[in-house]
């Protein structure tokens, strides 16, 4: 391309003989716009590119192969049992029941904590006094560690405890449960403690989304006769639907992997009955020390997330992140 | 448009490759600082993981400490107190995987020590205690293989702890068998106490009950081969079972005690008994100090007493068998820290320290004899009272075996507590047994 645009503008045919031979109307080999461009890509990619690698992929590929061995953590990999780990976690209850936990949680999040964001996020989008101490109210606990949010509701829970004194004072005692004790109750409480935590960063992310939709667009609306449903409804959640489309990709990644709050909470008890993969694998991997089926569990539930990751990206996200996530476009 | 786009993009790639770390989860073995020297006279630096991370114990440790290293100059130790459920299970089995494990670290002793044995990285101190070892009771539980890998300090028994003025005021009194007990629980149940605490949550105090019950149960032979062969598949422990079942029945414990951790905080069960709200507990002797640890009572010491696991009459175990331990340390590192460790080991276990981890410690009984006057509380002296008198000490069962079975019995334990059935009681018998 370049030699034929270089005989094309060149003065004349003998003149454009010597430099297409020679070259020396073309910039040096090292500032070549090419190889520029190539080094320039290279320095900046190759460390984010270094960190994927020895964070992301490496250890991805040790926890599989960890997988196919017995291994206490302590001493060599001398025990290869091929996939038993695998068929032993399919076979034990309470690993099936940590998978049905985590897609109740992953569903509920979905559903119960989807249509309360934007609920949220559309009214404090809204000019009133004291919306930024809401919106302040409302992100706050998204910013407390899992870890604090698991130790204070773990209080607040206990049995007579302050949720018990608030219901019992609204003379709504006969609500009273043992909020952390009944096998029956405790993962629905486990999923209200992990919607106070998360629902601010929904609302937070849609709020963010609402400032990019044009008033124009609402307010052409309004004049051309369009109620307050009808603007929601045909103009807002249509154009804030890439921003919940993420938001769901980032809810039900953060479901399958939920662990801290559980965990502090109720450690996947009593009998199992709040577990989800994440504490299945702590519990039987690591507290166990069994570190070869703890990276089994592992590498099964990297399968669901990226599963779910790749379907999501190519039927849910394709169209928000086309020439972004995938090949260049034009 | 456009820019929130590739800013949404952005955020998606971000999140796919959190997602994926988050996922592929091999956690990292924690590290810790250690110094260095090989030869006697340079400096050595030892740092000592324990979980003494409340008063007393903490401060017994801490001067501890001060008096070694005033014996000792060239050695400097720095005490770092966890608490007792992330060092057990998490803090040191990751360490030990790791190339810089603390050089003195807390253990237990029994099939965990065997286990943690193979790693490699815990130090053979046989010839170092090898002049003192003998004087130590319960030393043996601290070696594998015929080698000495660990010292104890302190030595266990897990008994009833229980409120001297509740009982009192209920007008009830010490109960010798299983049945007084369900007696006293009903007359403590009418006066609005809970009448037993247990931390369920943590499931390890659950299989103290289980095991109690398997001690009442089945005799000692039994008790010792089915450790060895990791197999409760035994008729004495599925009796065990079945008794354990229809005291749960009587409805013994605290509201929601499936609930309840065992040491954290004053809701705890050990929170419970000290704030009075529960009446007992059937608590290894760390107790006391722990209900002080989540307990503003300062007449705890003298309203505490304590009494053994009732008796079960007609059964093949032994009636006055009791289950316990005791908490020893191991060394790692280089020969120079391992000996500098045993030698610290030795200043533990020497009579003016073991006083002061018994006495003001309030930490179970000591490991030398003549140090066990200095025990303060009345509620341990009457403890090691009966611990000297006992047919035998049982190991808990899941130190006796190694981690995982030891683990998968608490657990499979734990479920049966939470719902007694045929198919949780058989769960208990195949559970050591899982790969």
């Amino acid at each position: 391309m370049s030699q034929g645009t270089a005989i094309e503008t060149g003065p004349g045919p003998a003149a454009a003989a010597a430099p297409a031979a020679a070259g020396p109307s073309r910039a040096p080999w090292w500032r070549g716009p090419r190889l520029r461009q190539n080094a320039e890509v290279t320095i900046l990619l190759a460390p984010a590119l270094v960190l994927f690698a020895g964070f992301v992929l490496i250890p991805i590929v040790i926890a599989a192969y960890y997988s196919f061995y017995n291994w206490s953590g302590y001493g060599p990999l001398n025990q290869p049992i091929g996939l038993r780990n695998y068929s032993f976690a399919f076979r034990d209850p309470a690993f099936i029941h940590a998978i049905e936990h985590t897609l109740i949680i992953t569903v509920a999040s979905v559903v119960i904590q989807g249509p309360l964001s934007i609920g949220l996020a559309l009214l404090l989008n809204r000019k009133f006094i004291g919306r930024t101490f809401l919106r302040t109210v409302i992100f706050a606990p998204y910013v407390l560690p899992p870890a604090v949010t698991g130790v204070m509701w773990s209080l607040i829970l206990q049995p007579n405890g302050f949720a018990d004194q608030v219901l019992r004072a609204l003379g709504l005692g006969g609500l009273v449960q043992l909020w952390l004790a009944d096998p029956h109750i405790v993962l629905w409480t486990n999923f209200v403690v992990l919607t106070w935590q998360y629902l601010g960063f929904g609302i937070v992310l849609l709020l963010a989304g609402l400032q990019g939709i044009p008033a124009e667009l609402t307010e052409a609306a309004a004049i051309d006769g369009a109620g307050p449903w009808q603007v929601t409804r045909r103009i807002t959640l249509p154009l804030l639907a890439p921003t919940i489309r993420i938001w769901a990709f980032i809810t039900v990644i953060g479901s399958l992997q939920v662990f801290d709050v559980v965990w502090i909470l109720t450690e996947g008890g009593p009998a199992g009955s709040s577990g989800t993969i994440a504490t299945y694998m702590y519990l039987n991997g690591v507290e166990a020390t069994d570190f070869g089926f703890g990276a089994a569990i592992a590498v099964i539930l990297f399968a669901f997330c990226f599963v779910f990751a790749l379907v999501y990206q190519r039927f849910a996200l394709r169209r928000d992140t086309r020439g972004a996530l995938t090949r260049a476009v034009g | 448009m456009m820019n929130r786009r590739v800013v949404a993009a952005l955020v998606a790639a971000a999140t796919a490759s959190l997602a994926l770390a988050a996922c592929s989860s091999s956690g990292p073995a924690s590290s810790n600082a250690s110094g260095s020297g090989s030869s006697s006279g340079s400096k050595v630096t030892l740092t000592w993981w324990n979980n003494a991370t409340n008063q007393p114990l903490l401060g017994v440790y801490t001067s501890a400490i001060k008096g070694f290293e005033a014996s000792h100059p060239n050695v400097t130790i720095t005490n770092v107190p966890i608490q007792n459920e992330l060092l057990q299970d998490t803090k040191i089995p990751l360490a030990l995987e790791g190339s810089n494990p603390p050089n003195i670290y807390q253990q237990w002793g029994g099939g965990v020590l065997g286990q943690q044995v193979t790693s490699g990285k815990v130090a053979d101190i046989t010839s170092e205690v090898a002049s003192w070892i003998g004087s130590v009771s319960g030393a043996s539980g601290w070696q594998s293989g015929g080698k000495q890998y660990g010292v104890p300090v302190d030595l266990h028994v897990v008994g009833f702890w229980y409120r001297k003025d509740i009982f009192t005021k209920v007008g009830i009194t010490v109960p010798a068998t299983l049945a007084q007990l369900e007696s006293d629980d009903a007359r403590l149940h009418a006066a609005g106490y809970a009448p037993i605490a247990v931390g369920s949550k943590d499931r390890w105090p659950d299989a103290f009950w289980w095991e109690y019950f398997a001690l009442r149960d089945c005799p000692q032979a039994t008790i010792t081969s089915s450790i060895g062969s990791k197999s409760f598949g035994d008729a004495c422990f599925s009796k065990a079972s079945t008794d354990l079942a229809a005291f749960l029945k009587t409805s013994p414990f605290q509201a929601g005690f499936l609930g309840t951790s065992s040491q954290q905080g004053a809701g705890s069960s050990a929170g419970m008994v000290a704030s009075g709200k529960a009446a007992m507990e059937l608590q290894g002797d760390w107790d006391p100090s722990v209900m002080q640890g989540v307990s503003t009572n300062k007449d705890l010491p003298s309203q505490l007493g304590w009494f053994p696991f009732p008796q079960t009459p007609g059964s093949a175990g032994s009636q006055t068998a009791v289950l316990g331990g005791g908490d020893g340390f191991s060394c790692t590192g280089p020969q120079a820290q391992a000996q500098a460790c045993a030698q610290f080991l030795q200043y533990l276990d020497s009579p003016a320290v073991q006083q002061q981890i018994v006495g003001p410690g309030a930490s179970g009984e000591p490991v030398v004899a003549s140090a066990a006057s200095a025990i303060k509380l009345p509620a341990t002296q009457t403890a090691a009272a009966y611990f000297k008198t006992a047919a035998y000490v049982q190991l808990y069962f899941d130190t006796a075996l190694p981690t995982k079975p030891g683990q998968n019995l608490d657990t499979a334990i734990a479920n049966y507590f939470s719902a007694p059935s045929t198919g949780t009681a058989s769960s208990i018998a195949n559970s050591a047994q899982t790969p």
